[in-house]
Parts: structure tokens; C-alpha cells; sequence
């Protein structure tokens, strides 16, 4: 029997594998898929105040081993998920991350506010990395002070754990992350997706009518792995690593650079049930290898 | 909805660019309903990432039907897989065409633009058996485009063609057909799939002729089963409209809750 259990200091988590926030729905879209219960966690789709309309078609380019999205967090808003969805997320044992979004520092304030007094959620991943609601990709983690504000802010609206998610689209990620943790972020979450674009060539047009997108899957996989690593050895929180992660390698991968955890995103929409058979191919790993704790395998890259 | 990564291709035909596979999967065909549809993987490495979506073109107990055309890399692949191969299959997905009892002794066409026509053999069949008197149009560009022409005849359905290029039926959009066909006798409704220039035509004849009429829509789609809001189209609510989703709210809306794009 292997021990798959991680512990983020804040919280632990049964195994070390999440669905990551745009990627799971709600999480209740995947009940006829797998057992909630035997995964890691739900990072749920990211939640203004209020509903969101989103950007308009297309959002969506597939390109080699990769997808470009630019969804722009349409969404419920916070009172139809604590009404709707949490009530029904709550039965599971699974951890419940609600993923917070603010056009402005009152709405991430206002989110946190909402849901803080809302029995099921386990913490906030503050998403302050989404490349696709503001002009050019901004966001709030491009920038080391920002991030501090922000994640400053949130900490001292929020009763439960803050994870800052940051953003790739940077010079140093270092820099940003050391930001989060000197704002009080209780953990850190990355990569968010490339800011990329894709063009038509009968058209000459951009194949978003975003233009620009976030690009996730496989393809970004080694940048993540090397932001991840960087991270992970620069701050003293503990660090939730993602980007293109399919099989139960890729999170070994992120798990042996320094991860306590990962999150699975765009493998969801592949096979819906990708973070159990994560799961499994972790767990078998470390049968084969005779490893009975994954903890023992975090952060153990030999150089 | 069912994931069976080891439905078989029972049966394959290829016309042209034009393919069917008859797939056994009798846990994802037991509750397919005419207008959903499936996510086929159509290969097992990374790239290309994404299941493609298609029709469910016929089912009985044991298997299900997709009919489609090679329109890129995905669909190439797809191509390739030969009788016998396993096949990955997420489905029956998104809510199909509707309709009641007091179809039983009505007219109705199903109006069909190149491999739109994929849903619209099912959806045939089950409106037959509703007591529904079917009519199918079929366009196409030229007669290559027209496969399924034969299929429709063997099982006794009604159906009338057109080409652009007039190498077989009408010749002319299956637009002008329609209204054509309507001028004589106007139907009770109309359920449609094909390009977008000949839903949204469609649609304004409907309109026009106070015809309630069905459109099944295409969608690149990242999921198919309502998590990534990627296949988003405008839809009506009162007087304003909303992103909903074509995966899951969808594949088949009604024609006055359609907001069609404009062209170019």
C-alpha cells in the first residue's frame, strides 16, 4: 500500500493530483466519469462576483500537442455556485479550491467575502495569471508588485488559505513568486497558459477572435516543468505545479523538481477521467519503484 | 454518458473524402437519441490533442453510425482506422432534436447540406416511426458530395436532391429547393444540418414562412461535454443573447433562439 497522501501545510490533500481551474467545469460536469472522491482535489472554474459573459467565438485552437484558449472566464458568479454547486460538491471527501477572478482588487475582495463564509472550500487559488480578459494578456501577476498588492490584499480578506496562480508570461518567475510569498500567500499554483496566438493564412485573420489565447497542453509541458522547478527552489511555501501534464510521468516529473502537488487541466478534455488514471500511474509507479510514500519522492531531483 | 475507449469499428465504407464507420459499442448506443452526437478520439498520442465531435448517423442496440469528410488532420486520421480497429468513443453527448406526438400525420422536411446530413438518417427513421411523413432534401456540391442518396432510397425514405453544379437533381443550393418544395406544400417543421451559409438561409425562410425549424450546429470543441465553454454561440434570451454552450445546451437549437452570424 502506497501512501499518497501530501501535505501543503495548510491542508492535506489524499493524493497529490488536482483538476485545475477551466478545465473541470464546476466539477459535478465530471461525476459521470470518476469518482470525485478518489482524486486529490477540484480547482473550480474561476468565479467573479457575478456571472461573466466571456469572449466571443472562436475561443478555441488546437495546434501541435497543444490548445489555444481564449474562453474569458465566462462563468456563473459566486452566488449561483455557493447555491447551486457547493452543496452538492460538499458531500465529497475531495478538496474544494475556488478559483477567484477580479476585474478589479474590490471584486477579488468581494469573491473572497462572499465565499469565505461558505461551508466545502478547502482554499483560494487567486487567479491573477488569466491572459484572456484583459487587452494583451495583462493580468496582475506580470508585474512583482502587483502580485504583493494583490495577494496582500486577499490574505487579509480571506479566513482560508490564499495560492497565488501565477503566470508564465513573465522574465522571472522567481521574482513573481518571491512577491506572492512576501504578499502571505499560503501557496503557489503554475504555470497559467501561454499567451499565443495562431493566424489563417486564406483569411489572413487571427484563429481567435480574441486574437491572442493561453496556450496548455503537452507543448508547454517542458516550460512549465523548468518555471516550476525554479520556483520550487527559491520560496519556502509549497508550490502546486501544472502545465500539459497527461500521464502519471509528467506529474512525477513536476513532483521530483518540487511540486507537493499538480494540477491536470487540459488532459480532462482528452479523457475526462484523467487525474484517476494520474492517480493510478502514480501509485503503480511507486509500487514498481518500492517507494511507499510519494512524499518521499517531492522535490528529490539529483543534480 | 459513456466513455469506452474499446468500441470496435465493425464496418467501414469510404466514398471520396467521404467515410462511414459503423462502430459496436453497445453501452454508449443503448440511449442515443437522433441529433447527439459523439467525441472519437482519433489517435492515441498528443497530437492532434482533441476528440473530434460527430453525428450519431444511425444506431440500433449494439452500435452507432458516424458518417464524415476529411476536413483536416483529425478527420484524415480518423480516416485511416480500418474495420476491426478499436476505437476511443465519449457519448451519446448533448440533447438531440425535438419533437412531440402530435407530429403522427404530419409533413415535415429534413434538410441536409453535405455531411450536415450525418444526423438527419437517424433522425429520419425515429420521426418515421413517430408517424411523422418525412421528406428529405439533400444538397451537395456536385453528385460526389451526394453519398448517401442510395441509403435513403433503400430504407424507403423520401428524398429529394440538389447540386450547385446540376450534375444530379435540382441544380442549385438545396435552399432554393426547399422553398421551392414549400411554395407546394408547407411543412409542419423543418430539421436541419449542414454549412453555415445554408442554416442561417434556412433559418430566414423559416422565419419568413412561420415554419418552427431545428438547426444542428457545428462546433470545433475542446470537451463536448460542457467544461471548457469553448464551442460557445450566440443564443437568444428574451431580447438579448448569451454565450451558450453547443456541446451541452446543444447541438440542436431551435431556430428563433439562433442569433446567425453575419457573413465574412
Amino acid at each position: 500500500m502506497v501512501d499518497l497522501s501530501v501535505d501543503l501545510g495548510f491542508l492535506k490533500l489524499r493524493n497529490p493530483v488536482l483538476a485545475a481551474s477551466g478545465t473541470f467545469g464546476y466539477g459535478l460536469e465530471f461525476e459521470p466519469f470518476l469518482d470525485l472522491n478518489a482524486i486529490g482535489g477540484i480547482v473550480v472554474k474561476g468565479l467573479y462576483f457575478g456571472p461573466r459573459e466571456g469572449n466571443p467565438p472562436p475561443r478555441l485552437v488546437e495546434t501541435p500537442s497543444g490548445l489555444i484558449n481564449a474562453i474569458g472566464l465566462q462563468g456563473v458568479g459566486v452566488e449561483q455556485f455557493a447555491k447551486e454547486t457547493l452543496p452538492r460538491l460538499r458531500k465529497y471527501q475531495t478538496a474544494i479550491f475556488v478559483n477567484v477572478c477580479g476585474a478589479s482588487d474590490e471584486e477579488y475582495v468581494k469573491v473572497i467575502d462572499y465565499l469565505n463564509d461558505q461551508k466545502g472550500v478547502s482554499a483560494f487559488e487567486l487567479n491573477i495569471s488569466c491572459p484572456n480578459v484583459k487587452k494583451n494578456g495583462f493580468c496582475p501577476a506580470l508585474d512583482p508588485r502587483s502580485t504583493l498588492s494583490l495577494v496582500k490584499l486577499a490574505k487579509q480578506a480571506s479566513r482560508l488559505p490564499i495560492i497565488a496562480k501565477l503566470s508564465p508570461n513573465v522574465t522571472d518567475i522567481v521574482e513573481i513568486a518571491k512577491a506572492a510569498e512576501e504578499g502571505g500567500a499560503d501557496g503557489i499554483s503554475l504555470i497559467n497558459t501561454i499567451l499565443a496566438m495562431a493566424v489563417d493564412i486564406e483569411t489572413q485573420r487571427p484563429k481567435l477572435a480574441n486574437i491572442f489565447g493561453g496556450l496548455s497542453g503537452p507543448a508547454i509541458k517542458p516550460i512549465a516543468l523548468r518555471m516550476v522547478y525554479q520556483v520550487a527552489s527559491a520560496v519556502k511555501i509549497p508550490v502546486i505545479g501544472m502545465g500539459g501534464i497527461m500521464t502519471g510521468a509528467d506529474a512525477l516529473e513536476f513532483l521530483i523538481v518540487g511540486a507537493k502537488a499538480v494540477e491536470v487541466g487540459t488532459a480532462n478534455f482528452v479523457d475526462p477521467a484523467s487525474t484517476l488514471r494520474i492517480v493510478r500511474e502514480i501509485e503503480g509507479f511507486c509500487r514498481t519503484k518500492g517507494h511507499d510514500n510519494i512524499a518521499d519522492l517531492i522535490g528529490t531531483l539529483k543534480l | 454518458m459513456i466513455k469506452d475507449p474499446s468500441a470496435r469499428i465493425a464496418y467501414k465504407q469510404a466514398w471520396g473524402d467521404y467515410f462511414l464507420f459503423r462502430i459496436e459499442s453497445p453501452s454508449v448506443a443503448g440511449g442515443a437519441k437522433p441529433g447527439q452526437f459523439l467525441m472519437v478520439r482519433v489517435s492515441d498520442r498528443v497530437d492532434p490533442l482533441l476528440r473530434r465531435p460527430m453525428s450519431i448517423h444511425a444506431r440500433d442496440s449494439n452500435s452507432l453510425e458516424i458518417f464524415f469528410q476529411i476536413v483536416g488532420q483529425g478527420t484524415s486520421l480518423l480516416a485511416q482506422k480500418k474495420e476491426g480497429d478499436e476505437l476511443d468513443i465519449l457519448g451519446p453527448l448533448g440533447k438531440g432534436f425535438d419533437w412531440d406526438a402530435a407530429i403522427n400525420g404530419k409533413f415535415v422536411y429534413l434538410v441536409g447540406g453535405g455531411r450536415g446530413i450525418a444526423p438527419l438518417y437517424f433522425l429520419a427513421q425515429e420521426l418515421r416511426t413517430a408517424g411523422a411523413r418525412v421528406k428529405v432534401l439533400y444538397g451537395g456540391k456536385s453528385l460526389p458530395d451526394l453519398p448517401l442518396k442510395k441509403k435513403f432510397e433503400k430504407a424507403g425514405l423520401d428524398i429529394a436532391c440538389s447540386t450547385n453544379d446540376g450534375t444530379f437533381g435540382f441544380r442549385g443550393f438545396v435552399t432554393a429547393l426547399l422553398q421551392k418544395d414549400i411554395n407546394k406544400q408547407s411543412p409542419a417543421a423543418l430539421f436541419v444540418c449542414g454549412p453555415d451559409p445554408m442554416m442561417k438561409k434556412t433559418g430566414e425562410i423559416a422565419a419568413r414562412e412561420k415554419i418552427p425549424a431545428q438547426f444542428s450546429l457545428e462546433s470545433m470543441m475542446g470537451c463536448g461535454f460542457g467544461a471548457c465553454w469553448g464551442c460557445v454561440k450566440r443564443i437568444r434570451t428574451g431580447d438579448n443573447g448569451t454565450w451558450r454552450k453547443i456541446c451541452e445546451d446543444g447541438p440542436v437549437f431551435s431556430g428563433d433562439e439562433i442569433i446567425w452570424e453575419k457573413e465574412g
